[in-house]
């Protein structure tokens, strides 16, 4: 095992895939001579030369239509979104080129790109910039969505991403990037996409949760450890494919749930699984499963109203003990 | 249709010189009108079958334009790409697409280009190099860069050309698209079919620039051409797509032409937005298969008899095509779930309905 930051596994992951294929190329705003906003393709424009690492003009919506049409094409495309906020301009490409191809020419262009950048709040960014944007894609059929909490995680499901066949929205945790963590060192691994991890292992209660929310998700779980309450932290680290199995096996040995995500609540992640865990495992709750998201509120700037907003660790504990009627 | 019998209007210059001009063999023109007569004839059969409700949906008749279809894409080779919007059958056939596929994916059956589920506005044929048949105005523009964007990757000496009409170049991504194929110096070819009216919006309404502006302020090369003389489309298109495949870099081309129907079927032909005298004019003036008929028949190249003969055929592949669709069963219902997915992860759900054909499909 190396101990890495979440940007050097993400590093580490972008240069094993160049040097394996070489149809795969990363494309974004400031991915070359700057070294990427948050420098996580430091060195690779060096390694691979600027055919292959490619500063775009500041052109969302174009520069994924580009990388969508040379996946049409053949080559395996790495798009970077300086974060996910601005890729909402791009969105159309994504759903509507990328998500669909497959689809509406019966099976002829298959869509091999990743659409990769961090999602969700930082400090003080304010509205714009602060968003968890995964459920826009993990709507639409035909687009797959990856969201790592952990270096490990991000080295071994980017490569999953770039070699899966389907578009991938693989969103980052912007305040992960300097996150430390141990990354196994063998050659080639590979995180299978639609395989959930147990991050923490209890038994009265389950939080279920993805991407950063992780390690809010284990700050509860220790600080519940202290009053007698031992969580389940479940990682489902893809959104889609989603490890149904360990979501059910989680919720029918705890018969209690909590489901934590960075977004808003409306048509949520946390909506769906609810949804789909009181339809598949109706008998096995002893209380209603509740969610702990963002404010229904656009993020504000202020710091007391940043921290009011965002769902924390001691938000996780009051819906824990709900759930458990305490 | 009449306008294999129409008189169109006399050109001032010599008729028989045009073939020489433009360097077009006997055998080329007369070829080029069999496919306008393919285009024509095969629009009218798919008109035919929305009428009769064999063709649901949105269906966009190509009717009027049919030289900017054989004009651009004959010249080039097998292995160039071609990419479209929505308004795409001819283009189809034009780049080699059988008419069987074209009218049975028209007529949502199995055997269409893309199995019955893409219909009118998304025909795709990855063999032909037809890369579709997009619905969003001016989202195709990005893809066709992206293509273009492949080729130099890998240093191929193809083409990639994209069709678009000319309300897409009001859209933020066709500038994006440019720019960049502009500063990497890509091999795309921005052909805008300017029939002068988005949907029922005259161009000149919202652009207060001329179309030969429009590609200007990237540094690429802008080119107006008639749209309606398919010989003049030919010797120019093969002309610039042999200097883009030797590196002259991104074009632009405003190619002006006429539709004769209207934006859809559920818009007559004239509509509120254009008088009936305006298309009338059109189509005794300015129909390509008129103009190309007149020209060679002048130059001693065509006589009607050969003409009703190829009118004949042209027709026989349509109905031949609109019978083959016919006879097509539609997509089975497994077919409703394939295809989603380019790759089945082995863990892990894809699908979120609960319907047990969800399980199984591939």
């Amino acid at each position: 095992m190396a101990v890495m930051t979440y940007r050097e596994a993400l590093n580490e992951a972008l240069r094993e895939e160049m040097e394996r294929d070489p149809d795969v190329f990363l494309m974004g705003e400031e991915v070359a001579e700057y070294d990427g906003a948050y420098k996580v393709s430091k060195g690779l424009l060096e390694e691979f030369g600027e055919q292959r690492i490619v500063d775009s003009p500041i052109s969302e919506l174009g520069f994924t239509g580009l990388g969508v049409g040379a996946a049409m094409a053949g080559l395996r495309p790495v798009i970077e979104f300086m974060t996910f906020n601005f890729a909402f301009l791009a969105i159309d490409q994504v759903i509507n080129s990328a998500a669909k191809m497959y689809y509406m020419s019966e099976g002829q262009f298959p869509m091999p790109i990743v659409f990769r950048g961090p999602t969700g709040a930082a400090l003080q960014l304010s509205a714009q910039h602060s968003q968890a944007c995964e459920t826009y894609y993990s709507h639409a059929p035909g687009c797959k969505v990856v969201t790592p909490g952990t270096p490990a995680d991000a080295k071994g499901l980017l490569k999953a991403a770039i070699r899966d066949n389907d578009p991938v929205a693989f969103m980052e945790g912007e305040s992960l990037y300097n996150f430390k963590g141990e990354v196994p060192d063998d050659d080639d691994f590979v995180i299978p996409l639609g395989v959930a991890d147990l991050k923490h292992e209890g038994g009265d209660v389950s939080i279920i949760t993805h991407g950063k929310m992780i390690h809010v998700a284990l700050q509860a779980a220790q600080k519940l450890e202290k009053d007698g309450i031992h969580a389940d932290v479940l990682d489902l680290r893809t959104i889609r494919p989603l490890d149904m199995d360990a979501i059910l096996e989680t919720v029918k040995k705890t018969n209690r749930a909590v489901y934590l995500e960075e977004g808003w609540p409306y048509a949520g992640t946390g909506a769906q699984i609810v949804s789909m865990i009181q339809e598949e495992a109706f008998d096995h709750l002893d209380a209603p499963i509740i969610r702990v998201t963002q404010a229904d509120v656009p993020m504000p700037y202020a710091k007391n109203l940043e921290i009011l907003a965002k769902p924390s660790a001691n938000h996780v504990i009051e819906a824990v003990n709900k759930v458990l009627y305490r | 249709m009449a306008e294999t019998k129409t008189k169109a209007k006399k050109s001032s210059r010599k008729k028989s010189d045009a073939l020489a001009e433009h360097g077009i063999s006997e055998e080329l023109a007369l070829e080029l009108m069999r496919d306008m007569l393919l285009y024509r004839r095969f629009e009218e059969k798919a008109e035919e079958g929305y009428a009769i409700g064999k063709i649901g949906g949105f269906c966009h008749l190509h009717i009027g334009q049919e030289a900017g279809a054989a004009g651009s894409i004959k010249p080039l080779r097998d292995d160039d790409y071609v990419m479209s919007a929505y308004r795409e059958h001819t283009q189809a056939l034009a780049k080699g697409v059988h008419p069987n596929a074209v009218m049975a994916e028209l007529y949502g059956r199995k055997d269409g280009s893309s199995g019955g589920k893409g219909g009118s506005m998304h025909i795709f044929d990855a063999d032909c190099r037809f890369m579709g048949g997009h619905g969003i105005v001016g989202g195709q523009v990005p893809l066709a860069t992206g293509i273009a964007w492949k080729i130099k990757y890998r240093g191929e000496e193809t083409v990639s050309l994209v069709f678009m009409g000319d309300a897409a170049v009001n859209q933020g991504g066709f500038h994006e698209a440019l720019n960049m194929a502009a500063v990497w110096n890509l091999p795309a070819i921005y052909v805008v079919e300017n029939n002068e009216y988005g949907m029922g919006t005259a161009f000149s309404r919202v652009s207060r620039t001329d179309m030969s502006t429009k590609a200007v302020p990237y540094g690429i090369p802008s080119h107006t051409v008639d749209g309606q003389d398919v010989l003049a489309c030919y010797a120019f298109f093969r002309d610039l797509a042999d200097k883009v495949r030797h590196g002259a870099g991104p074009q632009f081309v405003d190619l002006q032409t006429y539709r004769f129907r209207g934006h859809s079927m559920s818009d007559p032909v004239s509509g509120t937005y254009r008088s009936v005298e305006e298309v009338r004019q059109a189509k005794e003036e300015r129909d390509p298969i008129a103009l190309l008929r007149d020209t060679l028949m002048e130059a001693g190249v065509l006589d009607q008899e050969t003409l009703e003969e190829m009118d004949a055929e042209a027709r026989q592949v349509s109905l031949d095509a609109a019978d083959f669709a016919e006879a097509s069963p539609p997509p089975g219902p497994e077919a409703l779930y394939a295809n989603v997915w380019a790759e089945i992860n082995p863990n892990g759900r894809l699908f979120f309905d609960g319907r047990p054909e969800s399980e199984e499909a591939s």
